[in-house]
């Protein structure tokens, strides 16, 4: 687990750089290891293509692009088409389920894919914007990157101030959805 | 002196490098930004905007960058420590007052978030272009300090180090970052104030009729004062003489210009911040600054796995250029080797100060994107040869 490389792929406003300062947040500040994270987005504020690239590792991280993801999330048709192709052979790939469809690209040999259906169950929850929490939840239940409370605090350090109990559901809801999919 | 509590966030934060540099300026004692906002340096102006009323002190949103370089200086003139920041375009406008900033020796951070350019070029993509501009933008002679970081911490931490050399030589200093830097979010340690080290102005002891406002001491800088402090003084764009007056003769012009070249010149040496990695017994060193220093070292590490001696020098301080250091290891390498956003700046000074004793390979990049390290490790191998 010396250094593992993360994309997260979507639109605006589904929450992408949210996603990645948290697991970075969780990693660097909760977790004692080290993270960078770059973000990528068009000029519009909603809507456009964004992506965020994570690197989590033990020691410094030099160069800080990531190219070929071991863990690649994506939110978006678009960006489960732009970095599908990328992914690591034998990487996750963890996808919106509702918004992704597998049949689109083929995968690189041996990657494992799990999907979930966030938006729904951000629905469910009350708000769609918690959709990226959702999926905050499941990245944590179906990689094992870091402990549960390392991403707990990073999520509660990182939402609006009186959001946290509904972002720590949102968070819980995904999470269980992922260690359900990766029994420990 | 230490640094002033409210302006310090102590703790753990997991900021981009925009605004470590807020930051940074905030600890180091910064309580007047003018500032036309320009990606991808925006954040660092739009965190002052909001944290320094909290703080205590002014941010103006200026019309454009030649009223921000000019507010900046009189702002440093009314006593507060000053920063203006900006990205390629907006620097090209404030090119005249950082000549007056030289001469007048206001105290003055700019921070150039670097784009591609020329002109408005790639807004939000990096390069390292703007190094020489920096140097010698502005006309007649003159020296300024520029500082590159490499990480969001070192953002905050060299950003004191800014500061601190601005108001002890009393030179424009430049806060060399790029669009990499500035947008990636990394763990960054605040210490509490009281480990903080801040370099207080040097205000005069003498008396209002005994002070001379460009009567130097013995390292070449002059003391200041403080509008409002009873001194009457004037202060030009003008040759002067050390009354502030305006003194237009072929004397008192190499007297002032030879002190305001000398001042950094002489101290080349200590200002000097250089990161050696291996370079003892290397063949061939890699130079280098900023963000390209992380995807050098990435080449270096893998040229050495190769089995080829390899050092690298990573400059933090790029101006006054350490060229005692390049022209020292020239006669012992076979090559130095020069990656940066740009299509041959810094690699020009190597090459000078290596005089012909070891060569220069340039690995220009026109920028948008940083080298991959298959690029320096190619340059790396043809330098080995």
């Amino acid at each position: 687990m010396g250094r593992t490389e993360i994309r997260i792929g979507g639109l605006g406003g589904q929450g992408v750089i949210l996603s990645g300062m948290i697991v970075g947040k969780a990693a660097s500040i909760f977790a004692g290891r080290h993270a960078t994270l770059i973000q990528a987005f068009g000029p519009e504020a909603r809507g456009s293509a964004c992506s965020a690239q994570v690197t989590v590792a033990d020691a410094p991280i030099g160069y800080p692009y990531v190219k070929n993801p071991d863990v690649l999330v994506v939110l978006s048709r678009d960006a489960y088409a732009q970095f599908a192709p990328s992914l690591k052979p034998d990487g996750m790939l963890l996808y919106e389920e509702e918004m992704v469809s597998l049949a689109d690209h083929p995968l690189p040999p041996g990657v494992k894919a799990y999907g979930i259906p966030a938006t729904r169950f951000a629905e469910e929850l009350g708000r769609r914007l918690v959709l990226s929490m959702v999926m905050v939840g499941f990245v944590a239940g179906v990689t094992r990157l870091l402990t549960v409370d390392a991403f707990e605090k990073a999520v509660v350090d990182s939402v609006p101030r009186g959001t946290e109990d509904l972002n720590l559901r949102a968070f819980r809801k995904g999470y269980e959805f992922g260690t359900g999919c990766v029994p420990v | 002196m230490k640094a002033d509590p409210s302006g310090v966030l102590t703790g753990m934060h997991f900021l981009d490098g925009d605004h470590a540099a807020c930051e940074g300026a905030l600890a180091a004692g910064c309580r007047f930004v003018a500032g036309y906002p320009i990606t991808p340096s925006t954040e660092v102006v739009e965190r002052f905007a909001s944290r320094i009323p909290m703080v205590g002190g002014v941010f103006i949103q200026m019309e454009d960058e030649i009223a921000s370089s000019i507010a900046v200086l009189g702002g440093a003139w009314g006593g507060k420590k000053v920063m203006t920041v900006t990205s390629g375009p907006g620097l090209s406008l404030m090119m005249e007052h950082i000549g007056l900033a030289a001469i007048t020796e206001t105290p003055v951070v700019i921070v150039d978030v670097q784009r591609g350019g020329p002109s408005t070029g790639l807004p939000t993509l990096p390069a390292q272009a703007d190094m020489m501009q920096v140097k010698w933008g502005s006309h007649g002679d003159y020296e300024i300090i520029a500082l590159s970081p490499a990480s969001p911490q070192e953002c905050f931490d060299l950003m004191i180090r800014a500061f601190n050399l601005a108001e002890t030589w009393r030179v424009p200093v430049f806060f060399m970052m790029d669009e990499v830097i500035g947008h990636m979010t990394e763990r960054v340690d605040i210490p509490p104030a009281d480990r903080i080290d801040v370099v207080e102005r040097r205000w005069t002891t003498k008396k209002p009729g005994e002070y001379r406002p460009y009567a130097a001491g013995p390292d070449g800088v002059p003391d200041m004062v403080k509008a409002g402090d009873g001194h009457r003084i004037h202060i030009t764009g003008l040759t002067h003489d050390e009354r502030g007056y305006p003194a237009m003769n072929p004397a008192a012009q190499d007297k002032l210009v030879r002190r305001l070249t000398d001042k950094i010149r002489k101290n080349r040496e200590a200002l000097a911040d250089i990161r050696e990695d291996g370079v003892e017994d290397a063949d061939v060193v890699v130079v280098s600054f900023g963000i390209t220093s992380r995807v050098a070292a990435a080449a270096v590490d893998s040229a050495r796995a190769a089995g080829l001696k390899v050092g690298h020098m990573r400059l933090v301080v790029v101006w006054p250029f350490p060229e005692h250091r390049i022209a020292q290891m020239a006669p012992r390498v076979k090559a130095f080797v020069v990656p940066e956003l740009n299509l041959g700046q810094i690699a020009l000074e190597v090459e000078r100060a290596a005089a012909g004793r070891a060569r220069t390979v340039r690995i220009g990049h026109a920028g948008g994107t940083v080298h991959e390290p298959e690029q320096i490790l190619a340059g790396i191998r043809e330098a080995a040869g």
